[in-house]
This record gives C-alpha cells, sequence and structure tokens, in this order.
C-alpha cells in the first residue's frame, strides 16, 4: 500500500456502529451536546424502530415496504409501463414551448434528487452492506423499485393539491394534499394529519436533512484535517447556511447545485471505472448479491439481517413514501399533476437502483468485507454486530477504502463529494423544514426567520454529537413522516388512479400528444 | 403581401443599430410589418434550488415584463413614430434556437440582428448566439455592426 492510499483510507475515519466517531473527552462540549440529546430522542427512537413483538423486524421497514407493495399493485406497476414515457416527459417532448422559462419536469427532479442523493448513497449503502452484507444490495434494489410507486403516488397529490398564491409562488406537500384531499373525500381528520406530518417533517429537517449531514460533513474533514471539536465545523456551516437561507446570498446555492449534480456524475463514472478494471469480478459480485439476500452468509442477524439493512437505507435514501420529495417536486409547471408523479418515479431509480447500487458493487468488489477463507462466509467484528472490514472501516470511510483500491486518489474527490452533498441536502431539507413551519405557523418574516434560526442550531448540534445518536433520531424522523404521509396515501391513492385512467387514456387516443 | 421582419433585440446598443437598419429597411419595403423579438437566455435543463422552483413563475413573470417595459416597448414605440407596424414579443430560451423557431412560425421572410456582444469563455466554447444564429437558420440572417 502507497502513501496515498494509506492517506486515503485514514480519511473520514468514523464508525457507524461503534457509536464514539471521533473521541470525545468526557465533559467536553461535545460530550454534553451528545449526551443530553441522545436521552432527549431516545424514547423517540425507541417507539419509531419498535420490532414487532418476539422478532428483531423492524414495524416501520414492513410498512414502507407493505405500502410500496400495495401501490405497485394498485397501479398496476405504473414504474414499468410509464417508463418511457417518464422519460420523454423529463426530456421534454411533451412540454409546451409556450410554458418556456417556467420550471420543468427536468429541473423539478434535478432539485428533488439533489435532496435525496447524498449520504444516504456512499455512507449509508456501506452501513447496509457493513451490516447485512452483499446480500442487503438486493433487497436495497428491490425496495428501490417498489418505492417508485410510493414517490409516483406523493407526487402526483404533491401537484395535484399545491397552493398557488395570488402572486405565483406556490407551496405544496404532504400537508396540503392530506388536508385538502381529506376534506375532498369527506374524510375526518385530514387538518390533524397534516399537522401531525408538518411537525415529523420539521423533526425530520433538523435530523436526516440537517444533523446527519453536519456530522458526516465534520468526520471528512476531522478526517482531512485531523481530529478537532465538532461545534467548530458546524458553526462554519451554520454561518454559511445562515448566509444562503437567512442572508438570501444565492451565489453560494447556485453554485452547489451546479457542483453537485456533476459530482454525481463523477461518482458513477468512478464507480464504473472500477467496475470495467474488474469485470471479470462483476458476475461473482452478482452471484454474492443474490447468495446473500436469500442465505445472509453468515451476516449479523443472517437473511432477516440483510433484508431489514437493504429496505432501511433503500427508504432513507431515496426517501419514497417520506413525502418530502412532494414538497420538492410541487413547483413543476404542468396542466397535469400526474405527469409529475410519472417523472418523480425515476428518482429511486437513480438514486437506489443506480447510485447505491454501484456503490454496493464497488465496496463487494474491493473485498473490502472479510471473508473466511474456509467457510466462504463472512467474518464477524468482535462485538458481532457488523462484518470485519479491512482496516475496521465502516460508513463513508468504508466507501471511501473501497474507492480508494482502485482509485487512490478517489478519496480526496469523495471527501469534497461528502461535504458538498451534505450542505444540498441542508439546503433542501431547510426548505421542506419550513414548508411545514409555515404551514403550522403561517408565512410570514419573523415566523419564517425563527425556523431558519433554529435550523442553523441544529447544524451545530449535529457537527458536535457523535454519530450513533444522531444516526438513529435522524432514521427516526424521517421515518415518522412516512408513518402519517403513508396512512393518508391509503386513503388518497383513488384520487390518484382517476388521474392515472383519465391521463392514461387521453394519451391513447392522442388528446394528449408530444410538442416537438 | 405584406414582407414580415424579425428583430432580435438584446438591451445593448448594437440591438440599437439593428433596430434603425430594420426600420430602414421598413420604410424603403414600405408594406413591411417589424415583429420585435427579446429572448430571455433560459435552458430547461439548468439545476435549482426548491425555493427558486417555488418562485420561478412569479420571477418568470417579472422577467418578461422587465424584458418588456425596457427593450420591447420602447422600440415598438419608436417604429410606431416612424408610421412602421410592428409588434413585440418575449419568450424565454436558446437566443439563436428561439428566433429562428418564432421567424418559422411567423413566416418572417428574414432575422436582423446586432452584432454579438457576448465574451469569455463560454463564447469561446459555445460560440455566440449571433454566430450559432447565422451557421443554423432556416431564413435569412442580416447581422447588424
Amino acid at each position: 500500500m502507497n502513501i496515498m492510499q494509506k492517506t486515503a483510507l485514514t480519511l473520514a475515519v468514523f464508525s457507524a456502529t461503534a457509536a464514539p466517531a471521533l473521541a470525545q473527552e468526557p465533559g467536553s462540549l461535545d460530550a454534553r451536546v451528545n449526551e443530553a440529546f441522545a436521552a432527549f430522542t431516545g424514547p423517540f427512537v425507541n417507539l419509531i424502530f419498535a420490532p414487532f413483538p418476539g422478532t428483531s423486524f423492524p414495524w416501520i421497514v414492513m410498512w414502507l415496504v407493505v405500502a410500496a407493495t400495495v401501490f405497485t399493485l394498485y397501479f398496476g406497476f405504473v414504474q414499468f409501463r410509464f417508463f418511457s414515457h417518464a422519460i420523454a416527459l423529463v426530456k421534454g417532448d411533451y412540454s409546451d414551448p409556450n410554458d418556456a422559462g417556467e420550471v420543468s419536469h427536468f429541473q423539478a427532479l434535478a432539485t428533488a434528487l439533489s435532496g435525496t442523493v447524498g449520504l444516504g448513497n456512499i455512507a449509508g449503502v456501506a452501513v447496509a452492506v457493513g451490516i447485512g452484507g452483499p446480500g442487503a444490495t438486493f433487497w436495497m434494489i428491490l425496495a428501490g423499485l417498489l418505492g417508485m410507486a410510493s414517490k409516483f403516488t406523493e407526487c402526483t397529490l404533491g401537484v395535484k393539491y399545491r397552493n398557488e398564491y395570488p402572486d405565483g409562488t406556490v407551496s405544496g406537500g404532504p400537508m396540503y394534499y392530506i388536508s385538502k384531499g381529506f376534506s375532498e373525500l369527506g374524510l375526518p381528520g385530514g387538518k390533524f394529519l397534516a399537522v401531525l406530518f408538518s411537525i415529523f417533517c420539521i423533526l425530520g429537517a433538523f435530523g436526516g436533512g440537517n444533523m446527519f449531514q453536519a456530522n458526516q460533513a465534520h468526520a471528512q474533514l476531522a478526517g482531512i484535517i485531523g481530529d478537532y471539536p465538532g461545534w467548530i465545523t458546524g458553526v462554519i456551516f451554520a454561518a454559511i447556511v445562515f448566509a444562503v437561507i437567512v442572508g438570501g446570498i444565492k451565489s453560494i446555492a447556485n453554485v452547489t447545485e451546479k457542483i453537485v449534480p456533476f459530482m454525481g456524475i463523477l461518482y458513477v463514472g468512478a464507480a464504473l471505472i472500477i467496475l470495467v478494471v474488474n469485470y471479470d469480478k462483476i458476475g461473482w459480485a452478482f452471484g454474492q448479491i443474490f447468495e446473500g439476500a436469500f442465505s445472509g452468509l453468515g451476516v449479523a442477524g443472517g437473511l432477516v439481517g440483510a433484508l431489514i439493512q437493504g429496505f432501511k437505507r433503500a427508504a432513507f435514501s431515496n426517501e419514497a413514501g417520506v413525502g418530502s420529495a412532494a414538497i420538492a417536486h410541487s413547483a413543476v409547471r404542468t396542466k397535469e399533476p400526474i405527469t409529475e408523479g410519472f417523472v418523480s418515479l425515476l428518482e429511486p431509480l437513480i438514486d437506489t437502483v443506480v447510485i447505491c447500487t454501484m456503490t454496493a458493487l464497488v465496496i463487494t468488489i474491493s473485498q473490502q468485507l472479510i471473508v473466511d477463507p474456509d467457510t466462504g462466509r463472512f467474518v464477524l467484528n468482535e462485538a458481532g454486530t457488523a462484518i470485519a472490514t479491512v482496516d475496521g472501516n465502516t460508513g463513508v470511510a468504508l466507501t471511501s477504502a473501497a474507492f480508494a483500491s482502485g482509485i487512490s486518489w478517489f478519496p480526496y474527490v469523495l471527501a469534497v463529494a461528502v461535504i458538498l452533498f451534505a450542505f444540498s441536502t441542508m439546503i433542501s431539507w431547510s426548505y421542506y423544514g419550513l414548508k411545514a413551519w409555515t404551514y403550522l405557523f403561517g408565512e410570514g418574516k419573523t415566523s419564517e426567520l425563527t425556523f431558519k434560526l433554529i435550523f442553523c442550531v441544529f447544524i451545530v448540534i449535529g457537527a458536535a454529537a457523535s454519530l450513533g445518536p444522531v444516526i438513529d433520531f435522524s432514521d427516526a424522523a424521517i421515518f415518522a413522516m412516512a408513518v402519517v404521509n403513508i396512512f393518508a396515501l391509503y386513503f388518497l391513492m383513488r384520487i390518484v388512479r382517476a388521474e392515472l385512467n383519465s391521463y392514461a387514456s387521453r394519451l391513447k387516443s392522442g388528446v394528449i400528444t408530444k410538442f416537438n | 403581401m405584406t414582407t414580415k421582419l424579425l428583430i432580435g433585440l438584446d438591451g445593448q446598443s448594437s440591438g440599437d443599430r439593428a433596430l434603425a437598419f430594420a426600420e430602414n429597411l421598413a420604410k424603403l419595403i414600405g408594406t413591411a410589418e417589424l415583429l420585435v423579438v427579446y429572448v430571455i437566455e433560459w435552458s430547461p435543463y439548468s439545476f435549482q434550488t426548491p425555493e427558486e422552483n417555488a418562485e420561478r413563475h412569479k420571477r418568470r413573470e417579472e422577467e418578461i415584463s422587465t424584458a418588456m417595459e425596457r427593450v420591447v416597448t420602447p422600440a415598438l414605440a419608436r417604429l410606431e413614430a416612424s408610421g412602421i407596424k410592428a409588434q413585440g414579443m418575449v419568450r424565454h430560451g436558446n437566443v439563436a434556437d428561439s428566433l429562428d423557431s418564432i421567424a418559422a412560425k411567423q413566416n418572417a421572410s428574414q432575422i436582423i440582428v446586432g452584432r454579438s456582444t457576448e465574451t469569455g469563455l463560454s463564447k469561446r466554447i459555445f460560440g455566440s448566439s449571433t454566430a450559432n444564429l447565422v451557421m443554423g437558420a432556416n431564413v435569412p440572417v442580416t447581422v447588424v455592426n
């Protein structure tokens, strides 16, 4: 191993399972923040991740997968039937040239993607594969494919029931479609569910959309510069985010919005290069994925362990059923809400089926996971909670090491990518959280400023706390959104089906045609 | 039959010279009608933040009214004063493509534009709007220096 590789491997050192990511002196500010935070969020986390009695299977994972399956069946495999139509919509084939200058389907998709593509694809997949083995990838892909139908449902409703204000701005998302949709169907409790969703959305914005990102960005920086207190990163990040969301300094956001897609392409490109170089191992890697999916190959928790990890990380990465995408997609200019539903179903495909699978394949092919040469099964770490890895890496560090085995300097690019992804996800979630906040407390300068200030404070907390409690709370808050959102979607899905049937018949009869 | 002339403005001095040229040409032809177009450079494939998306419709309206007010309306007033029939239009899109497609749709017999005022890297890589228009247009293009 050359010096480059060694340096690369020491980059981004943190542990996802052994919580104390960065050395924290007892009694230090970071440690106190961490302790208080873990104690405060514990009960909420336990409730969301409670397993079915007598099993280790969290009910929330089942909740998401069952919903995605129901939507897939209810809409007759819409993600496959309308796949090519979705591509045509993104290309602009069906866009009225007179609407030029409005938000295009492509832009709405790209904006939503920049909120979801990020650490989930890099760190989350490594966590899933590290605990559940390569087999987790199979369940992740399956969850991604099914999740396309959940995304379709929520984004169609997001556009259909958005608020359009006289000044031309729009606000949309689950809180709007739940309250309006329920009252349209004459169902009670819409307002209550919308309020509940908004509360969870604000928590999700502070958690997965903020603290998890700040935490991982700090881990990356600490890996490059050397260990230093997390609150320093937090304050710097908070200052930059403050400048963008409060100060309205659009140039920073614009630069990020332009670099992030480029980083995403670079990431997939690097993964492809590694796969091409190791083309002889691709078949073997898929073999590991399939075999692991059904046998577990000796991973912690066996088959169920692989399945839970795969499903959980897919959901956290592509956010299908969570409702966040419905907020992002609702700004598109279209007369047909369902078209945005079609476009949005590409999101889990790109995020999970393509990008996450790339990460998983690179980790598998790089053979970072230690296999017992005699049995062919994975060797567990000392605690028995995850697969032992070369140099004991987990999370981003595992992905980083896997890429470094193919392209020695790539971890530096990855470190920059992680920080930028973290930043763009924060900007996206600050908006999602804000929309939920203004739904609850009304739109107005003071109300908006209050939310934005609290958001910035949470960046500091997230960077200072250690990963364990942060990742638990982030997952819990985001999945809590899915509890309310999916419950409501079951009632509202017939509205989407009516839209789908009407659109499909008009498309078939030629009423809806391409403009060019 | 009236001859339709499309004039592409960019809010710069070269656009004013193009306008003066078109005005003279229209006087010589006698029955010409001028179509004054301002294209706001815009791509459906750019990347934006969620907040920008939410405000896009409002911004678009603002961009159109600003362009109308500052560029198109003064040009129309000037043409009207010289007794030339003219109508104005503001569009979003790629400048060269938009001018060409409007010309085709409106049956314009030629496009008149000012010389490009773009500079820098993007011009070196992608060429100027004027150059792209000259290369790709389906009707004759007059570039006014």
